[in-house]
């Protein structure tokens, strides 16, 4: 059952083509991540469904009712804003009851909501404040708890938690997603942090340019990315890359780039790798093993640049044939810069991109 | 024998290292009250202010003298004997053509003409500027460059065919003709000074409120006015201070009987019977200063208040 159906979306400002053609379903009580950088059309698909901007052509449904050309207010979804825009004036309860008292709402019917959204955030003691003598995590629950009251189906979330520091953040997160499984409501949530996504997301959708490039599971989008963009974008240190070429020899498959020969025979490959053909080879930095090949495997020599020791785990920045890469390992595995080390590859978890249309090979 | 030597001179070095710090500066940086930028910033505050100030003086010291006393000629000598009598004078009884009951009559004329424009101008014009910040409406920007270019039309084009138009309304020469000019004319300025403001508020804010469900004149009502005080004091400063020290308008399109204050001040000061009663006239200016001068005091204070309030944002 979908909740939020969006069907051959556009949307232009003047010349400029924001959203080309989109389409997106979403499932009942799904939480689905819009993930992109900035400017790539993630926030703007998300005022189109909330209706606070007209769109130029397509359809958008929500619990299978057409709302193209609804009032935000009459299509069931309540938003979270990243500056969280509580009324400066209103104190937090008349922030959370404006809204009903605008739809003229019975104030007992008020009262129990307040009481209701209060009690989920743990903001009791904070209702007669004003917003200015709030912190920011308190505001952003207050600015949770005014999607809360109105008792919709669909939350929206544009960038809630971009405003709040690291901790608050994590701490937030968490909260949101605990929140996501006592409810059981659709939400919709754009951010530019991954880690973010990762987390939260039933399902994620990476954009660019306006155009979804993956819409899939957390996994499926770290571990499968489906183009080279994908790949790139989501992963922190990014993932490496290694321009070359396809070549067979003795029965085995290797991608030939610069001075160095990757045994690419296990990659679970889509279609055939024609020798000859021009590849982007992907590494993700912890999918590969220093100082750990057996005596059968291949290995490769290459040279520590420099050691990022992160406490969980020790990020080596490395030479090998005269590209850098970055390696993730164990934090108390610990090498000197110039230390000589032996790496091999895990390329039952590689990703292989066509150098041409940068799609997954 | 030798470590004894070596470890006794560790003893002093370590003994002297602390002096080192101490000795040091440490803590505020000391300033000199009598610097040379100190001298010259106050050195010229100090005469600009009291260049501003000299007329002033000059004016309220006449303006409580008695005639025989300004005869003598000393302008900057204090009274010798304080008399109040001009400013009695001054509100009155003093002459402007026939009647003869002073200021008092422009004062409340000015009062009529001041208040209602000053409401409608800044009533109307904070509801365009918000319509023209937050609500993108289609021909908006179009709207808004007109009124911005009407700012710039000087005035005096204008006159002549604005008496034509409140002629034919009917209007003309009673104080409603006025307090649409002055209304019409604060327009440009202030709708920008609107405009901007809004604009300069978050935008995310007038999104909640439409997803909360708020319409045109709730939002405005219920979420921007409570958010605009600093603004609205500004306004308020702006229209009080040019419509009460308005004289074009005021003489143009009234009648004597409803001449603002300035044209009534302007007939006493230059009223050419009779002897030149200088501390009346001087009392008279100063009475029709008095207004914009306590606005400038009272919502000073307030603007300032205002700015603090707005500051802390939600």
């Amino acid at each position: 059952m979908t909740s939020v159906s969006v069907r051959d979306l556009s949307l232009n400002f003047g010349a400029v083509t924001v959203l080309d053609k989109l389409n997106l379903d979403i499932n009942h009580g799904e939480f689905l991540v819009l993930l992109g950088s900035s400017g790539c059309g993630k926030s703007t698909l998300l005022n189109c469904i909330a209706g606070l901007l007209d769109v130029s052509e397509g359809q958008i449904f929500i619990k299978d009712r057409n709302v193209t050309w609804e009032e935000p207010k009459d299509r069931g979804i309540g938003m979270v804003f990243q500056s969280y825009a509580l009324y400066p004036q209103m104190s937090v309860e008349k922030n959370l009851s404006f809204g009903l008292q605008v739809a003229r709402v019975p104030q007992a019917e008020i009262d129990k909501r307040v009481a209701r959204a209060a009690e989920i955030l743990q903001i009791q003691p904070l209702l007669r404040r004003k917003p200015a003598e709030l912190s920011g995590g308190q505001r952003q629950r207050v600015a949770i708890g005014r999607a809360l009251v109105r008792d919709v189906d669909v939350f929206l979330f544009d960038e809630p938690l971009s405003n709040l520091d690291a901790k608050l953040r994590s701490e937030l997160r968490v909260e949101i997603k605990r929140l996501h499984q006592s409810l059981k409501n659709t939400m919709i949530y754009v951010t530019h942090d991954q880690i973010e996504a990762l987390t939260l997301a039933d399902r994620i959708a990476v954009m660019k340019g306006g155009v979804i490039q993956q819409l899939a599971d957390p996994m499926t989008i770290y571990n499968a990315p489906e183009n080279l963009f994908v790949a790139g974008f989501i992963g922190s240190p990014s993932m490496n890359f290694f321009r070359g070429e396809v070549a067979a020899r003795d029965g085995r498959s290797f991608v030939q780039a610069g001075g160095v020969a990757f045994d690419v025979t296990a990659y679970p490959a889509r279609t055939r790798l024609q020798p000859g053909q021009k590849v982007v080879l992907g590494l993700r930095p912890e999918h590969v093993k220093v100082d750990e090949a057996g005596a059968g495997d291949a290995a490769h020599q290459a040279v520590v640049d420099i050691e990022e020791p992160m406490g969980a785990d020790n990020l080596l920045w490395l030479t090998l044939a005269g590209q850098s890469m970055s390696v993730r390992i164990a934090g108390q595995r610990r090498y000197k810069p110039g230390t000589a080390v032996r790496l091999s590859f895990d390329m039952g978890v590689a990703s292989i991109f066509d150098a041409a249309s940068e799609n997954r090979l | 024998m030798l470590n004894l030597v070596a470890n006794n001179s560790m003893v002093t070095e370590h003994e002297a290292a602390p002096d080192r710090i101490t000795s040091g500066p440490r803590g505020p940086k000391p300033r000199r009250t009598l610097s040379r930028r100190n001298i010259v910033v106050y050195g010229t505050l100090i005469v600009v202010a009291l260049y501003y100030l000299l007329p002033l003086y000059v004016m309220i010291m006449t303006s409580l003298k008695g005639m025989p006393e300004i005869r003598v000629g000393n302008i900057f000598a204090p009274p010798v004997e304080i008399t109040f009598e001009p400013w009695v004078k001054a509100w009155a009884q003093a002459c402007t053509g026939l009647n003869c009951d002073g200021l008092s009559r422009g004062f409340w004329n000015s009062v009529r003409i001041t208040v209602p424009s000053v409401i409608i101008s800044i009533a109307i014009a904070s509801i365009n500027g918000y319509a023209l910040a937050n609500w993108r409406f289609k021909g908006a920007d179009l709207f808004f460059t007109i009124l911005i270019v009407g700012a710039f039309i000087p005035y005096q084009v204008m006159i002549y065919p604005i008496v034509i138009v409140l002629r034919e309304m009917g209007v003309y020469g009673t104080l409603t003709g006025l307090i649409i000019v002055h209304t019409i004319f604060g327009m440009p300025i202030l709708t920008l000074l609107f405009r901007n403001y809004f604009a300069g508020l978050p935008e995310e804010l007038f999104k909640a409120a439409r997803v909360d469900g708020a319409g045109f004149w709730t939002i405005y009502l219920k979420i921007m006015l409570p958010m605009s005080l600093p603004i609205f004091v500004v306004a308020m400063i702006l229209q009080v201070t040019g419509i009460w020290n308005d004289f074009l308008f005021g003489v143009v399109f009234t009648r004597p009987e409803y001449y603002p204050m300035t044209v009534q001040l302007n007939n006493i000061v230059n009223s050419v019977q009779g002897v030149k009663e200088y501390n009346v006239n001087m009392a008279a200016t100063l009475l029709t200063g008095l207004v914009p001068l306590t606005i400038y005091f009272i919502s000073g204070r307030l603007f300032v208040r205002g700015i603090a309030a707005g500051a802390v944002k939600g």
